[in-house]
């Protein structure tokens, strides 16, 4: 079998041969095992061994630039020419311009939202919106399945492994310069965070970025000020609540207008007067549930990432049950 | 309107929520909701299946006060509920047979969180079945490949973090790909929700010019689907991914979540462009000789492995290759046997991939044939569930595989003018040839004398551990699910003109 075959199926060991094969060792079998790891690894050493492998690594290199050339240039001829044949800006089919021209027409009306975008994610296509604020949620349990310390993560024989996963190592909260700017600008960023998010339905913004502002702020504050001062209001259990009950509210409320839309019962939900804080019905509250999460979703993403706990209590959970 | 039709909007908007409620849930107490959960999610979606069949209707749900084509839609019909409740049938049998190991893989205090990913996981495959708008297909789409990632990488051990890195890129190439041909199409159309996408595609198509286009965009997507389903070439992931996962998430990933991007595929081909225009393209054909390479080279290729999960993982790129190959015929029998063997894969590829972790764990976790000899020797019941599935692949009458090959055989004869009848032919004596080589030479293996290549001190180590094994907690729950998954292929194979009949009445529904 060539290299390329053996990358080809999978059976390449990319991690050099430091991947575990059987769940847990602890049977005769492991002492065999342990032979044959012990004689790869002195055969691994020959200037032989080392030889063959470099040749395959360059035979490989080459054929997949190749591959991957080929591929991209073909993949562009592809789009390039859809892209000349689509129609041309103004001659479209009127079947084309059927959705768009309701949407901006009235939009205003129908959703009560200044802004349109706003209108359109978040009452025309909402069932969309909900999916994607759910696929951020996707990601961070993701991570947190990944990243979170745990007893099987933890298990390392490098002797700095814990300092370095629970961010001893890297900690910039004592630089004096970062601590000053970041006073001054930590709450200037919550403001405007906290502005884009209200203010989603009269202006740009909504609860997408406006998190993402506030998440941004979070990490700068933690940054600056170590994670103690963040995990003395920020924990994983007020975390974990701020993004249930955000998540929770928003598919109600939606499935509570998919529902009374599709049975053609009237909702209640007052749309307010367009331009005002108050206005675009249900525009408002989703924006903010959508900007907790948001918030919430960043810092836990930079939070694991660093020192593997979103909240003060994770941590622990690694050494001492070790 | 009836109050059933209620249903689908419940099963999608309740699994989200119980995604975001398992995240706070005690382990235990989040395993226990999301079984008794999904228990009444089959109970929603049979109702739906009984009142569409009997009454034989389908519907449009909006979802919002806003109509199509401004707003979002679902829609569900007979082909929508079957495939919504086998889906919701086999998730429940994985998540109560893949407990023991579950336990054993995954660390106590992620348990809730592997469960929040399961809810996440039933949310996007409800949503890809009931979805009336392209767009929404898109979005799910990104949730279920996430979740997927998320349930292959949670084992935390070197080899399933890089399965899951190769999964996650071909994944995200194969979700790239179908955005662009989703912006492609909206260029065209200017419509997202696939009926009124139909009728703009069939005005755009009067202008003859738009066809080479219109097609590259369809293909463009057709391969974003087709990568993310396991299609030839890009099944090289499947044994990885698949291989290297807690049994449980093997379960799901093989018959579930590639079966939601083909389901997805098929609904688009009927409901959003037209079969009648598809028919017209070079797809189908491509579709057609990729089907049969798949189905060949895997199972070349799972006749090589000396290791049990790789070997279920090519057999899975087969399996796949022939939901292509009838989507390639492209006549109203060959989708029929596509859906059908979506169906069958789909109920004995879960049993097989929970029936073999217990085989290894009878011969000391070895994966490797030769540890497996005799391994179902000292695990019985495992051993019965394995060599139903495999009996079922390979094609024995009564099972589920031959029923699907026989309505393969049906589809090719019946249009015996064209070149595909001989090609599928010798397809399928070609595979079913290669099925039998390297699953019965497996069964041979699993029940013969295991004393010729084992010392005496492995064996009384291998019956010790067997042993423990049937009195570890979860056992019950394996038993109990296989067997269900066990009658459910049973049922496939021996009725199968009940569900010949739901399909046809299906697909005349999407049309």
């Amino acid at each position: 079998m060539t290299s390329f075959e053996k990358w080809f199926y999978g059976e390449t060991d990319v991690l050099n041969h430091a991947m575990d094969e059987a769940r847990e060792p602890d049977s005769p079998d492991h002492a065999r095992k342990e032979r044959v790891k012990a004689r790869l690894a002195e055969i691994r050493e020959t200037e032989q061994y080392r030889e063959r492998v470099e040749n395959s690594r360059k035979e490989f290199r080459g054929l997949y630039l190749a591959v991957t050339a080929v591929g991209a240039i073909a993949l562009i001829g592809v789009l390039l020419y859809v892209t000349a044949c689509l129609p041309e800006y103004g001659a479209e089919n009127p079947h084309t311009l059927e959705v768009i021209t309701r949407y901006i027409e009235k939009g205003l009306e129908e959703t009560g939202a200044v802004n349109i975008v706003s209108g359109i994610i978040l009452d025309y296509r909402a069932f969309d919106t909900l999916g994607e604020s759910h696929v951020l949620f996707t990601a961070l349990i993701c991570s947190m399945l990944l990243l979170r310390l745990d007893r099987k993560n933890m298990r390392s024989d490098h002797e700095d492994y814990y300092t370095v996963r629970t961010d001893k190592f890297f900690d910039l909260s004592a630089d004096q310069i970062f601590r000053r700017v970041g006073a001054f600008l930590v709450p200037s960023i919550f403001i405007f965070g906290i502005y884009v998010v209200l203010n989603g339905q009269v202006s740009p913004g909504g609860g997408f970025s406006g998190g993402a502002i506030l998440g941004a702020g979070l990490i700068l504050f933690s940054a600056s000020f170590g994670f103690e001062k963040v995990d003395r209001i920020f924990t994983r259990k007020v975390s974990s609540i701020i993004t249930l009950c955000s998540l929770g509210f928003y598919s109600f409320a939606k499935g509570y207008v998919f529902f009374t839309g599709a049975n053609g019962i009237e909702n209640h939900i007052p749309k307010g007067t367009p331009g005002n804080i108050l206005s675009g019905g249900m525009i408002l509250p989703l924006d903010i549930a959508v900007g907790l999460v948001v918030g919430c979703t960043m810092f836990g993403f930079y939070s694991l990432f660093r020192r593997g706990s979103i909240g003060g209590n994770g941590a622990a959970t690694g050494k001492s049950s070790k | 309107m009836a109050f059933i039709w209620n249903f689908p909007l419940f099963t999608i908007v309740l699994s989200l929520f119980s995604g975001a409620l398992c995240m706070v849930l005690r382990p235990k107490a989040a395993r226990y909701y999301t079984i008794i959960y999904q228990c009444f999610l089959i109970i929603l979606v049979s109702f739906v299946l009984w009142f569409t069949v009997t009454s034989d209707s389908q519907f449009t749900y909006s979802m919002g006060e806003f109509p199509a084509p401004w707003g979002n839609e679902i829609r569900g019909g007979v082909l929508e509920s079957l495939v919504a409740l086998a889906m919701l049938l086999v998730l429940l049998a994985s998540c109560v047979a893949g407990w023991h190991f579950l336990k054993i893989d995954i660390d106590e205090s992620k348990i809730n969180l592997y469960f929040s990913v399961i809810n996440l996981i039933t949310a996007a495959l409800m949503s890809l079945v009931w979805t009336n708008d392209i767009f929404t297909g898109y979005v799910f789409l990104e949730i279920l490949t996430l979740s997927a990632c998320g349930i292959t990488i949670v084992r935390e051990v070197g080899r399933t973090t890089l399965a899951a890195v190769k999964y996650m890129i071909l994944n995200l190439m194969g979700s790239g790909l179908f955005l662009l041909g989703v912006v492609l199409l909206y260029d065209f159309t200017g419509q997202l929700l696939m009926v009124p996408m139909k009728s703009a595609v069939a005005a755009v198509l009067t202008d003859s010019e738009s066809m080479p286009a219109l097609t590259l965009s369809v293909a463009i997507m057709t391969i974003g689907l087709g990568i993310k389903s396991g299609l030839f070439p890009f099944h090289f992931w499947m044994p990885d991914s698949y291989g290297w996962s807690t049994p449980a998430s093997a379960a799901i990933l093989s018959s579930l979540v590639s079966k939601a991007y083909i389901f997805l595929l098929i609904k688009i081909y009927y409901r959003a462009v037209g079969i009648d225009v598809i028919t017209q393209t070079p797809i189908l054909k491509m579709l057609f000789v990729l089907g049969i390479c798949g189905i060949i080279f895997g199972s070349v290729s799972a006749t090589s492995p000396d290791t049990l999960p790789r070997m279920i993982g090519f057999s899975s790129a087969a399996q796949i290759g022939y939901i292509y190959m009838g989507i390639g015929i492209g006549t109203h029998l060959g989708f029929v046997a596509a859906l059908f063997q979506l169906l069958t894969h789909m109920v004995t590829k879960a049993l097989v991939f929970l029936a073999a972790p217990y085989l290894e764990e009878a011969s000391d976790n070895n994966i490797k044939f030769i540890f497996l000899q005799g391994a179902a020797r000292r695990d019985r019941t495992a051993g019965l569930y394995f060599t139903f599935g495999a009996l079922s692949m390979v094609g024995i009458p009564c099972l589920g595989g031959f029923a699907m090959k026989l309505m393969y055989g049906q589809a090719a004869i019946s249009d015996p003018s064209s070149a595909k009848m001989f090609i599928i032919m010798i397809t399928l004596a070609a595979s079913s040839f290669l099925n039998t080589l390297y699953f019965i030479r497996t069964v041979i293996r699993l029940y013969s004398d295991p004393e010729e290549k084992a010392s005496s001190e492995r064996q009384k180590l291998y019956k010790a551990q067997a042993e423990n094994a049937k009195r570890a907690e979860g056992r019950r729950g394996f038993v109990i699910a296989g067997a269900f998954l066990m009658a459910l292929n049973l049922f496939l194979g021996l009725f199968p003109w009940i569900f010949e009949a739901l399909i046809n009445q299906g697909l005349a529904m999407f049309s």
